[in-house]
């Protein structure tokens, strides 16, 4: 079942580019093929309650769907106005143009000749029928992690579709990325087939959320570190890094210095991830295309699934804090910087940095601000931006866009100012990376 | 003695308002309102700054496809289309009400002259194209379809009153290169393409000139417009 009237609430900003995509190779010990685990990944329709999507959806959403949602297909197989799951999406990458392609099932044009078993095996190995070796666009790398009974179900909705006749769009790859052969020495160094296991002697919620995390939500496709060959060596999974091409900054999930979960409840965490908001902070930039496009669909239990295992993750790999040799604003930069924040700021965001949460979120201990990369906050003071629209927010409030207001000073001096007020332990921002921002993409 | 006292009131004042800081937003549709409040004004007045358009006053049908537009790309404004991209339609619809409801008279910008650009000469060309189009190039006038005022018909044409040169200028060529689409029969498109650059910059340097007659929208069904447009009930 298609629902064209969610769907046609995406518009422009497809995937974020490259960085969800391309970028995964996550690397978790894998064991034996072919082994389905997946009792505590897998829920059954009985446990999976109905959703209850925003816009008039009259049955509920087969499991299939849902776990579609799960994987955001949507977002990358379908081209804005266009009709979802046909595909032809551009992804541009540093290497050259992408195009989705048509998953719906018609056979000549789609998968529609594809059988479950070929569904599976292109997820868990990056290979499509005929042995063609996708490109990592194609978040295989997480995918791999997914039960063949999801995999199933996925196959199922995806073939229920109404098909669509729309011939795939030719890739537009630079010499010599247009050699898939290359993907060989790729896969060789990022990628590695595997199943996923759960932790013995953690809940079942722990499992669920890593099942979640590491599989079809692809989270490390953009939090991880991604090199020039568009990989992510395995110790930098959620290790946070530059999205490419987009210039957002995707924090990472496992450095509580720069994400912040762990002074986050996970009720908190799992309202930020479902409903864009939270007492803590809002999702913006790409965040906020994964929530509205996928995040919010999930029932809470899963959300919260999600969250106690992103918690987790703070204490499986500790990293030392990022935050060095930090220089000190002068005084004049803080004075420029408080007078810009006091006569554009504080009347939501409060003089004492606090907020008015969830519609204005606290900059005060706000962990998103600080982080040593500063193009998130000199983002969201030049575009500004409103939270998706979702059923836990649905008239979201909204943050105004100050680059045709402020002069690259004035905007370096104010997210200095946040950066370093009420605590927080942020780094100056200079005007000439203020001004490199307003070149920043707005849309993919 | 009074110097004083002034200024015992004004430090009351600013610890008051220092403390009276609340820790929750209005639930307003005005507070959610307040991202468009750097380029459009508080109320959708405008600004001074001559690329943004008021928006208070305009028929909330008009702005809501704008709103629409902008959303789906029909409408090219990358900060615009960024703001917009997870909005759904009712909300778009609500946030166009409000700024549809907002007094017309709080519209500033012509009367203190800023609407036009100090660059751009009003002749009589402008005014006849605006009265009377160009026959001889298939332009209607615009008074045919936003009223013998300029004061727009509800609910889905705007009045063209109270808006830079700049600005409506810019929509002209928007149109004409393709970066600003209507509903189909886009009848903006099929005008902006007959017109010249001259006329554009005649017409548009005119239109901003008007002393501003601050009116509501004239009421559905007022007149009939002689050409098909999309945007149209």
């Amino acid at each position: 079942m298609e629902n064209t009237d969610r769907l046609r609430q995406r518009t422009l900003r497809g995937l974020p580019t490259f960085g969800r995509p391309l970028a995964a190779a996550l690397r978790f010990a894998c064991i034996g093929l072919g082994v389905i685990v997946m009792s505590v990944g897998a829920r059954s329709a009985d446990s999976n309650p109905p959703m209850q999507p925003l816009h008039a959806v009259d049955s509920p959403m087969t499991r299939g769907e849902y776990l579609a949602r799960a994987g955001d297909c949507v977002a990358c197989h379908s081209n804005p106005g266009g009709i979802p799951f046909a595909g032809g999406f551009a992804i541009p990458t540093p290497f050259g143009t992408l195009y989705s392609p048509n998953i719906t099932p018609d056979r000549a044009t789609g998968i529609g000749s594809w059988s479950a078993a070929q569904f599976y095996e292109m997820l868990h190995t990056g290979r499509s029928p005929g042995g063609t070796l996708l490109y990592p666009a194609m978040p295989f790398p997480a995918y791999t992690k997914v039960t063949r009974d999801d995999s199933n179900a996925l196959f199922s909705y995806l073939q229920s579709l109404r098909p669509v006749s729309q011939v795939n769009r030719q890739n537009e790859l630079r010499f010599p990325y247009d050699n898939r052969s290359l993907l060989y020495g790729w896969r060789a160094l990022y990628f590695t087939e595997g199943t996923f296991v759960p932790q013995p002697g953690r809940s079942r919620e722990f499992n669920r959320g890593a099942y979640l995390v590491q599989g079809l939500g692809h989270c490390a496709s953009c939090h991880s570190t991604i090199n020039a060959l568009g990989g992510s060596a395995a110790d930098s999974a959620f290790a946070g890094g530059l999205i490419p091409l987009q210039d957002w900054y995707a924090p990472s999930l496992t450095d509580d210095v720069e994400s912040g979960l762990g002074s986050w409840s996970v009720d908190d965490i799992a309202a930020l991830l479902k409903g864009g908001v939270s007492m803590r902070g809002a999702v913006y930039g790409p965040m906020a295309e994964v929530t509205h496009d996928s995040l919010q669909y999930l029932s809470i239990d899963d959300a919260k699934a999600m969250s106690v295992y992103l918690k987790s993750l703070l204490q499986l790999k500790p990293i030392a804090s990022k935050q060095s040799d930090v220089t000190a604003p002068s005084a004049a930069v803080i004075e420029r910087g408080q007078t810009v924040y006091a006569s554009r700021c504080a009347e939501c965001h409060r003089t004492d940095g606090r907020g008015m949460p969830s519609a204005y979120p606290p900059l005060a201990g706000n962990a998103s601000i600080q982080m040593d990369v500063s193009v998130n906050p000199l983002r969201m003071v030049l575009n500004g931006g409103y939270p998706p629209q979702t059923a836990e927010n649905a008239r979201p409030y909204g943050m105004p866009p100050f680059a045709q207001v402020l002069s690259d000073e004035e905007i370096a001096a104010v997210v200095t100012y946040i950066r370093v007020s009420w605590g927080n332990h942020g780094s100056v921002v200079t005007p000439r990376e203020a001004n490199a921002m307003r070149l920043a993409p707005l849309l993919d | 003695m009074t110097l004083w006292k002034l200024i015992i009131l004004s430090l009351c004042l600013y610890e008051s308002g220092h403390t009276a800081e609340s820790m929750v937003a209005p639930d307003t549709i005005a507070a959610r309102a307040r991202g468009c409040s750097t380029c459009h004004g508080t109320q959708g007045q405008g600004t001074a700054d001559l690329n943004f358009p008021r928006i208070a006053g305009k028929p909330a049908g008009y702005l809501t496809h704008q709103l629409l537009n902008f959303r789906d790309g029909r409408r090219s404004y990358p900060p615009m289309n960024y703001l917009l991209a997870y909005l759904h339609d009712d909300y778009l619809e609500e946030l166009a009400e409000y700024f549809a409801a907002q007094p017309i008279e709080a519209v500033q910008p012509v009367q203190t002259g800023r609407a036009i650009d100090p660059a751009v000469k009003v002749g009589t060309e402008g005014a006849v194209l605006a009265r009377h189009g160009d026959p001889t190039r298939g332009i209607p006038a615009c008074t045919q379809c936003h009223g013998s005022r300029l004061n727009g018909l509800e609910p889905a044409i705007p009045g063209l009153i109270g808006l830079s040169s700049r600005y409506i200028a810019a929509q002209l060529v928007s149109w004409r290169v393709g970066t600003r689409h209507a509903n189909a029969p886009d009848c903006m498109a099929v005008i902006a393409a007959r017109l010249t650059d001259t006329q554009i910059r005649q017409v548009s340097g005119w239109l901003a000139a008007q002393a501003p007659e601050p009116m509501a929208a004239a009421p559905a069904g007022s007149w009939k417009t002689p050409i098909a447009c999309g945007s149209e009930p």
